[in-house]
């Protein structure tokens, strides 16, 4: 296990260190992140990274099976454009959570902020907390699982990704519908819900999807948006 | 037979032909007009300026001997890895799935014979483009359509792309009939459904945002390429600005006449600037920054001939961008395939329905008998042969005024054949000294 101090080495020297080391398994501790941006983006490897504090924009940004995790809270864009591999947060994470990901597994301990899981295209996100307002906006593909409440217009012109929510969702965006849960929803939400370590029963969550009213444009509908 | 005379039917200017069959077409279908193409309204433009040439003050060179320079370097304010291209004109962002992969291709094959770069576009990068491309400049869209670290780090440059010319402030759009399986999978979307792709960008806001999603590009990059911002003609001034603080190392301005694959015609006709009037503020807000030349500046949007691109870099650019033209030169719009065009109730040089995926020339389709009519190496060698003449139109023009490089034209090379020119272009109205808004009149 590597101790790097981010204050000491400077970004660009942790990024290289982390990127260089991608595909080793080694371990790496990151120490005196103190809110720094783009913190261990880019890995494209099997690499275990733990941050020690908190991260600004973008931290884990492109991940590519890497296991990182962030003891403290998450700026905007954390695990954005994901591909694989494991980013948890132990606090909570700003806007875009897990913006645009297309793969692995986005653990997010506390409360993630407005548009969490925005454009996502295949990423699994779990939030234990609550989430703010547009979140899953225009998702595309993957599982958002959210412990807690979602705020308004969730899942907003969304595509094909799958939302559970187990607490309350303040109103749903243009287009997302609350669905049917069926045994094989409850078995990938039971896969989740392991995976991230979460108490939770999948009994207790309601499935929400795109009505897919809006995939090809009829005049008709558009008082919907 | 009654001799009074009589009124002549008389169309009106406001309510034409054009008007009034569009009020019908939209009341019958209840749906905007969606094409593609650039604005087609005229506005003012390069046509409206001319070059001086040499005279008693200004020694001209010689017209086949003498070195007349064309080689542009792009991104050296933050980039390790520049790029270098022979001529200062480029191959403009254009999706696969608008374009056949067969088109891309060509463009790629043409582009790298001519010397010069290709973009990607809405829709990822295909290996069909990065394996004919010589140079290729990866688009970063607001959709992040098969957006993924590996292509990033195989592209020779990135584009941000904050806005287009055709459209500022929309997203791009692709109908259901031309969302197959293959352009489906790399947009990981439904097949067959109208894609919609956002108008802004997913993680960041604003251009302090931009600023840290540049450091994250770069730091995923190992500050290698050079990171372009596309900006549509809206605010040329103060995009350019932003941009620059944003920390890109390339502009890349577009203006309205830019071409798009499938927009709304009402957002192309009346939504953001001519090309004309967008140069001369990009280029006052680099030198008010002491970024010109420093911070490369591409003008894009109805480029189509050596002369264009002499007065879009006389006007402070360092190269141009074509998307249309280079269409054109791979063979879209060409009159042999007129009976099909009729067929479509349209004709060769009209035809915009690019969005339908049924175009005759195999270009703007994913139709696989379409898309095969497009020979991509015979396509790629009449873009190499466009860009060259293209080339050597502008070096004729530089030499004619005395330049070694064509980057060393200016605006005093220039007038303008019209007041809305000479304002824009800030050169003087031919025969006078004088511009709409210049100090001392
Ligand atoms: C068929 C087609 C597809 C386009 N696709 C994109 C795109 O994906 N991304 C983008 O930034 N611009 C796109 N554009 C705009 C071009 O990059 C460029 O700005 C424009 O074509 C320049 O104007 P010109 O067509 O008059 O040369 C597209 C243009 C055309 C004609």
């Amino acid at each position: 296990m590597s101790v790097l101090d981010l204050q000491a080495m400077g970004l660009r020297a942790i990024n290289t260190t982390l990127q260089s080391a991608a595909g080793s398994g080694d371990s790496f501790t990151i120490a005196n992140p103190r809110g720094s941006h783009a913190v261990a983006v880019g890995l494209d490897g099997p690499l275990n990274v733990t941050v020690q504090g908190s991260t600004g924009y973008y931290c884990a940004g492109m991940n590519k099976e890497a296991e990182i995790t962030v003891e403290g809270s998450a700026g905007p864009g954390l695990a954005e454009n994901m591909m694989s591999g494991t980013v948890t947060v132990t606090g909570d994470a700003s806007q875009y959570a897990g913006a645009t990901g297309r793969g692995g597994l986005l653990n997010i301990r506390g409360n993630a902020s407005s548009r969490c899981g925005i454009s996502m295209k295949g990423i699994d996100i779990v939030v234990h907390g609550n989430i703010g307002h547009m979140s899953a906006f225009m998702a595309q593909k993957g599982n958002l699982v959210v412990l807690g409440d979602a705020g308004d217009a969730l899942g907003d012109s969304l595509y094909e990704a799958r939302i559970f929510v187990r607490g309350k969702v303040a109103s749903l965006g243009a287009d997302c519908v609350e669905k049917e849960m069926r045994p094989e929803h409850l078995e990938i939400l039971a896969d989740l819900l392991s995976r991230a370590g979460a108490d939770a029963a999948p009994g207790e969550f309601r499935r929400y999807g795109s009505a897919r009213n809006l995939y090809n444009f009829n005049i008709d509908h558009a008082d919907q948006y | 037979m009654d001799k009074t005379p009589k009124t002549e039917p008389r169309q009106s200017w406001t309510f034409s032909r054009e008007v009034n069959a569009e009020i019908r077409r939209a009341a019958a279908t209840g749906i905007y007009d969606i094409r593609g193409g650039g604005a087609k309204r005229r506005v003012p433009h390069f046509d409206d300026l001319l070059f001086l040439g040499a005279s008693m003050s200004r020694y001209p060179l010689e017209g086949y001997r003498e070195k007349c320079d064309t080689s542009v370097t792009l991104g050296t304010r933050f980039a390790t890895k520049p790029i270098e291209l022979k001529i200062p004109v480029t191959i403009a962002g254009m999706s696969f799935g608008a374009l056949s992969g067969a088109a891309k291709e060509a463009l790629g094959r043409g582009a790298t014979l001519a010397g010069t770069s290709t973009t990607t576009g809405d829709g990822g990068m295909t290996e069909e483009e990065r394996g004919h491309s010589e140079k290729l400049v990866y688009q970063y869209l607001p959709s992040r359509y098969g957006m993924n670290p590996d292509d990033l780090r195989r592209a020779d440059a990135i584009e941000i792309v904050v806005g287009q010319g055709a459209k500022p402030g929309g997203g791009g759009m692709l109908l259901g009939q031309k969302i197959t399986e293959r352009v489906a999978g790399m947009r990981d979307l439904p097949q067959g459904v109208d894609q919609r792709s956002a108008c802004r960008h997913p993680d960041w806001t604003g251009p302090d945002d931009l600023e840290i999603k540049i450091l994250e590009l770069r730091e995923i990059t190992n500050w290698e390429k050079p990171i372009y911002i596309k900006i549509g003609g809206a605010r040329p001034y103060y995009d350019t600005a932003l941009a620059v603080k944003a920390g890109a190392d390339v502009v890349v301005l577009d203006g309205m006449q830019g071409g798009t694959a499938a927009t709304q015609d009402v957002f192309i006709e009346n939504v953001g600037q001519p090309t004309l009037a967008c140069i001369r503020p990009a280029v006052q807000a680099l030198q008010d920054l002491g970024m010109h030349r420093e911070v490369q500046l591409v003008v894009s949007g109805g480029v189509r001939t050596g002369a264009d691109m002499a007065k879009a870099l006389a006007l402070g650019a360092d190269a141009v961008a074509i998307g249309t033209a280079a269409l054109v030169a791979l063979g879209d719009n060409d009159p042999k395939w007129e009976a099909e065009y009729q067929a479509m109730g349209t004709t060769a040089g009209a035809y915009d329905d690019w969005h339908e995926g049924r175009d005759p020339a195999g270009i703007t389709t994913q139709d696989p008998a379409l898309a095969a009519r497009l020979d991509p190496v015979a396509a790629g060698r009449r873009l190499r042969n466009y860009l060259n003449v293209m080339t050597l139109e502008c070096q004729t023009i530089a030499r004619a005024c005395g330049k070694s490089h064509v980057h060393n034209l200016e605006p005093e090379d220039l007038c303008a054949l019209t007041m809305e020119a000479a304002a824009m272009a800030r050169v003087p109205l031919a025969g006078t000294e004088w511009w709409p808004g210049k100090a001392g009149f």
